[in-house]
């Protein structure tokens, strides 16, 4: 192993603790398992009772029919398809830590990638309910899988919407294989320490690890193929969700632009998220040692430059509209610049272009407080890219007849709330029953214990 | 094959130590070691993984994807056949692939790929373990190191010679 890395110092004098041992992980990251203080419960009750509220308004939905979340013509596809797409752009996120930079070796994802890669899930998770809830009748979601039924009458495989369900169950699939291979070895070493129901659980869970020299030899080479085969799926997923767009024809959907516009936008705002749980994970574990303002920063960079390339394609759009000479094209743009969602436009525009540029000044890049309030408006942000490029675009079409204007009603707004509710109580639940802080991943950049110092760092 | 055979534990505190053990042990003509690590050590892969061929797990991967790529391509082609839907007047099975077909074939053999590796991987490591073997201590998922040596009876005490004078802060059988 490389030599230890040595730390930088604080801003502001703030001196830094010893290098953490290998004891010292197992005992910290064990340490946040221990029984939750009432805080914990009194944020467990909160977000239950949103969840709870969601969930009432999808079953008034369910009772009342489509009518009740607002959908009318034109405007068919509003704020649900709007939702999904951010929920999977936030997990894209986890696997570009767990996966892209595990290949390039970055070092400084080691401490946050096992908390990215359960946001992952999670939100893929909290996406997936969105075509169930927009499609209305939910017990035929089934009719979306490739299974002969009594006509021999298959998905239609050309169809970017059929893509989608193959590349969110495929992505759903490698990031939960993914996350629980990586959490084979720390699932034995919680194991070893406890006692009780969670040992019983662990041993289960674990399948016997003992970290054997057979074992690592054939873990390592898995690990690093799950990496090579999850690297193309992360571009390839929101790819394919911003193709259910561009194949459409619709003004503003119909842009090749839109692949790595998507793919970009959903690092930017998965970062944004893997701030908002990492920070108050710190904050309240602990756990200063591991997550370190060069982690922060490091985050805050990335967020910065996906930030700069999102401007740049907007920019890009909006010249790709003017120029393209395309009547429908120009008036869509034109309209959605000044007609009845003006404000959402400048609301994005200010969220995702203007405010990640403090990121600039170096304080700030790791400065708790203003990377929070960044990565909140990033989030509201992205969210309005998503309600901009959806709504406005189906508002404003070809013929003036079927224009229109989109209205939310309490219940489609109460199921939105509600899915954030049902990702952060996941989130909630998962800190709490598995090592959050990934035990070997951090050990493997400290410093391995050396008994003849004079010989160390030779490598 | 001698009638009974030994296994002896050394615990090991730092890898330089475990690392001048196996070495001493390789140099000795003890083959038939178990290395116990809390991570993976390059140091200690050095030294274990010199003569021993790459891991297979990666045949597993590449048979997975090679099947998952084969699949999505006879689904979407003979389900085209089934239900011919002409679009733009193209033929219904492009060859050697439609292009909208690429993307179910490639999520396919992510999808088959990956979870072939997880089973290679699982196979090929013996896991599931129901019993912990006799040599474990739970101290090698925290930060101790061990070697495990499965040697004649007859040759335990020098094992135990080797262990210890490697630096090794127990050595038990």
């Amino acid at each position: 192993m490389s030599a230890p890395e040595t730390p930088p110092p604080i801003a502001g004098g703030a001196t830094l603790t010893a290098e953490p041992t290998y004891a010292d992980v197992n005992r910290d990251v064990l340490s946040t398992l221990r029984s939750p203080g009432n805080l914990y419960f009194a944020w467990m009750c909160v977000v239950g009772l949103i969840l709870t509220c969601g969930i009432l308004a999808w079953t008034y939905q369910i009772f009342m029919g489509m009518g009740a979340a607002g959908k009318r013509t034109p405007q068919m596809w509003a704020m649900y398809i709007t939702t999904f797409v951010f929920w999977i752009g936030i997990g894209h996120a986890g696997t570009l830590i767990s996966a892209v930079l595990y290949l390039f070796r970055a070092r400084w994802r080691t401490s946050i990638y096992r908390a990215a890669e359960a946001m992952t899930i999670f939100a893929v998770l909290t996406a997936g309910l969105f075509p169930m809830i927009h499609a209305g009748r939910m017990w035929f979601a089934y009719f979306l899988l490739p299974y002969p039924n009594q006509r021999q009458l298959w998905p239609n495989f050309k169809s970017p919407l059929v893509w989608d369900v193959f590349a969110i169950s495929t992505y759903l699939s490698i990031s939960t294989v993914f996350f629980i291979v990586g959490l084979i070895p720390d699932i034995a070493a919680v194991r070893d320490a406890t006692t009780g129901w969670r040992r019983r659980l662990c041993a289960m869970l674990a399948l016997g690890w003992e970290g054997s020299d057979r074992q690592w030899r054939h873990y390592r080479r898995a690990y690093g193929l799950l990496a090579a085969l999850a690297t193309p799926l992360v571009l390839s997923v929101h790819s394919v969700v911003s193709w259910d767009f561009a194949m459409a024809l619709v003004p503003g959907w119909h842009s090749t632009l839109f692949a790595p516009f998507f793919v970009d936008g959903a690092i930017f705002s998965g970062f944004a998220m893997v701030l908002i749980l990492a920070l108050p994970m710190r904050h309240f574990f602990g756990l200063h040692a591991y997550i370190r303002d060069r982690h922060l920063d490091a985050m805050a960079k990335l967020i910065l430059t996906t930030g700069l390339v999102l401007t740049y394609f907007y920019i890009c759009e909006l010249f790709t509209s003017w120029y393209s000479g395309d009547h429908i094209e120009k008036a869509s743009l034109f309209w959605r610049l000044t007609g009845s969602y003006s404000w959402a436009l400048a609301t994005m525009y200010f969220c995702n272009c203007i405010s990640p540029l403090i990121l600039f000044w170096k304080k700030a890049r790791t400065n708790p407080v203003i990377l929070y309030v960044v990565s909140i408006l990033v989030l509201i942000g992205m969210w309005f890219e998503r309600f901009n490029i959806i709504v406005p675009s189906l508002g404003h079409d070809f013929y003036p007849y079927t224009w229109g204007v989109y209205i939310p009603t309490i219940t489609d707004t109460t199921i939105i709330i509600g899915s954030f509710a049902w990702f952060f109580i996941l989130f909630l639940g998962f800190i709490k029953i598995m090592p959050s802080l990934s035990i070997v991943e951090v050990k493997e950049t400290l410093a391995a214990p050396i008994k003849d110092t004079r010989h160390a760092g030779h490598h | 094959m001698p009638a009974t055979t030994d296994t002896i534990l050394g615990v090991f505190a730092h890898v330089d130590t475990t690392v001048r053990a196996l070495e001493e042990l390789k140099a000795k003509g003890y083959h038939d070691l178990t290395v116990y690590t809390p991570v993976p050590v390059h140091e200690i892969e050095d030294v274990i993984e010199r003569d021993r061929p790459v891991s297979k797990v990666r045949i597993f991967t590449l048979l997975g994807g090679l099947v998952g790529l084969g699949s999505a391509w006879i689904l979407t082609a003979w389900s085209s056949l089934k239900w011919n839907l002409l679009v733009g007047g193209k033929p219904p099975i492009g060859l050697p692939v439609s292009p909208p077909y690429v993307i179910i074939m490639f999520e396919l053999m992510v999808l088959f790929g990956g979870v072939a590796t997880v089973i290679g991987m699982v196979l090929l490591g013996r896991l599931p373990r129901v019993r912990a073997s006799s040599s474990y201590d739970p101290r090698f998922t925290n930060d101790r190191f061990g070697v495990a040596v499965h040697c004649a009876a007859e040759r335990s005490m020098s094992v135990r010679e080797i262990l210890r004078a490697a630096g090794a802060e127990e050595v038990r059988a």
